[in-house]
């Protein structure tokens, strides 16, 4: 009896040091999901980006209908990727509008110039306040939201082609 | 031949992922008022930095934590609660953003654990004691 209990100090050991050594080979990043899914959309208006395309408002997503919001920047390389899958998406009647997040005028410009331009309205958010309003954390993220204004559905990261399919059946359900 | 690969090297500039815009306005700069300079200061270092994952928003230098300063700020200069500020972001973000995690079922252990351990020490230590007396 006795001699059993002198091991436990060492199977302590043991697991404390399995413990440390999963959490050292494994270094903890973790995706911050948003927890305004399934509330309403924040109240916000922003001015547009650049000249030839209004701004955006929350208001605009009361029309009934389920609408992409996509976060974005000029600046942001996976956004580079992501715009050709944003345009064939706008090719299957989905609306897309934007939030540029700490962007200037000419650098949208030119980024919508050379990677093409699904947005029908880009809003300016220059110090990330509205960013931070929805609960997102970094760009490019895009936010399914139904046509009450309530958020349906996130996606962190560039959308790629394989991810199409789950933003449409997220659109379909919003509906 | 190799010669030329450095020069191409320092030629070379690296692709830039960060934004041109200047600082948000309270990003970097202090708060007028010493009081609420601190009590945001304070906030600032507890709230995580969803970038820097691991560093608070007051030790980062990323664009997303200098706005988040300066958001934190704004607000305590416009005489909101930092408690406020707190609930707000934790609303959005969860609890993880915040390093002072609230007691709850999944954090109790780590607020009950140390106090267990000290009772155990206590009992252990007593236990030594008296042996100590007797013998």
């Amino acid at each position: 009896m006795k001699r059993t209990w002198l091991w436990i100090p060492l199977a302590l050991f043991g697991l404390f040091f399995g413990v440390m050594a999963v959490g050292l080979s494994k270094p903890s990043s973790t995706t911050i999901t948003s927890k305004m899914i399934g509330k309403p959309l924040p109240k916000f208006s922003l001015p547009p980006a650049h000249a030839p395309q209004p701004g955006l408002g929350s208001a605009s997503f009361q029309q009934g209908q389920p609408r992409l919001l996509n976060i974005f920047a000029s600046w942001c390389i996976p956004c580079i990727a992501e715009a050709p899958v944003l345009l064939e998406l706008t090719k299957r009647g989905v609306p897309i509008d934007a939030i540029a997040i700490r962007d200037r005028p000419q650098d949208v410009d030119r980024f919508l110039k050379r990677n093409g331009n699904p947005y029908q309205r880009i809003g300016s958010d220059v110090n990330s306040a509205v960013q931070m309003a929805l609960g997102s954390s970094g760009v490019p993220e895009t936010f399914v939201v139904d046509g009450r204004g309530i958020i349906r559905f996130q996606h962190i990261g560039d959308i790629r082609a394989e991810d199409v399919p789950e933003i449409m059946a997220a659109l379909r359900a919003a509906r | 031949m190799r010669i030329l690969a450095l020069a191409l090297l320092l030629l070379a500039s690296p692709a830039l992922a960060d934004s041109q815009m200047p600082d948000a306005q309270w990003a970097n700069t202090q708060l007028p008022d010493p009081q609420q300079e601190r009590a945001a200061k304070a906030l600032m270092e507890k709230v995580r930095c969803l970038v820097c994952q691991g560093q608070s928003v007051a030790d980062s230098d990323s664009d997303l934590a200098g706005d988040m300063r300066s958001l934190i700020r704004t607000r305590i200069a416009a005489g909101e609660k930092p408690d406020t500020i707190k609930a707000w972001l934790i609303e959005r973000y969860g609890k993880w953003i915040s390093y002072d995690p609230p007691m709850s079922g999944i954090t109790a252990p780590l607020w009950i654990m140390p106090l267990l351990l000290l009772v155990l020490g206590a009992w252990l230590a007593r236990g030594r004691f008296r042996k100590r007396k007797s013998g």
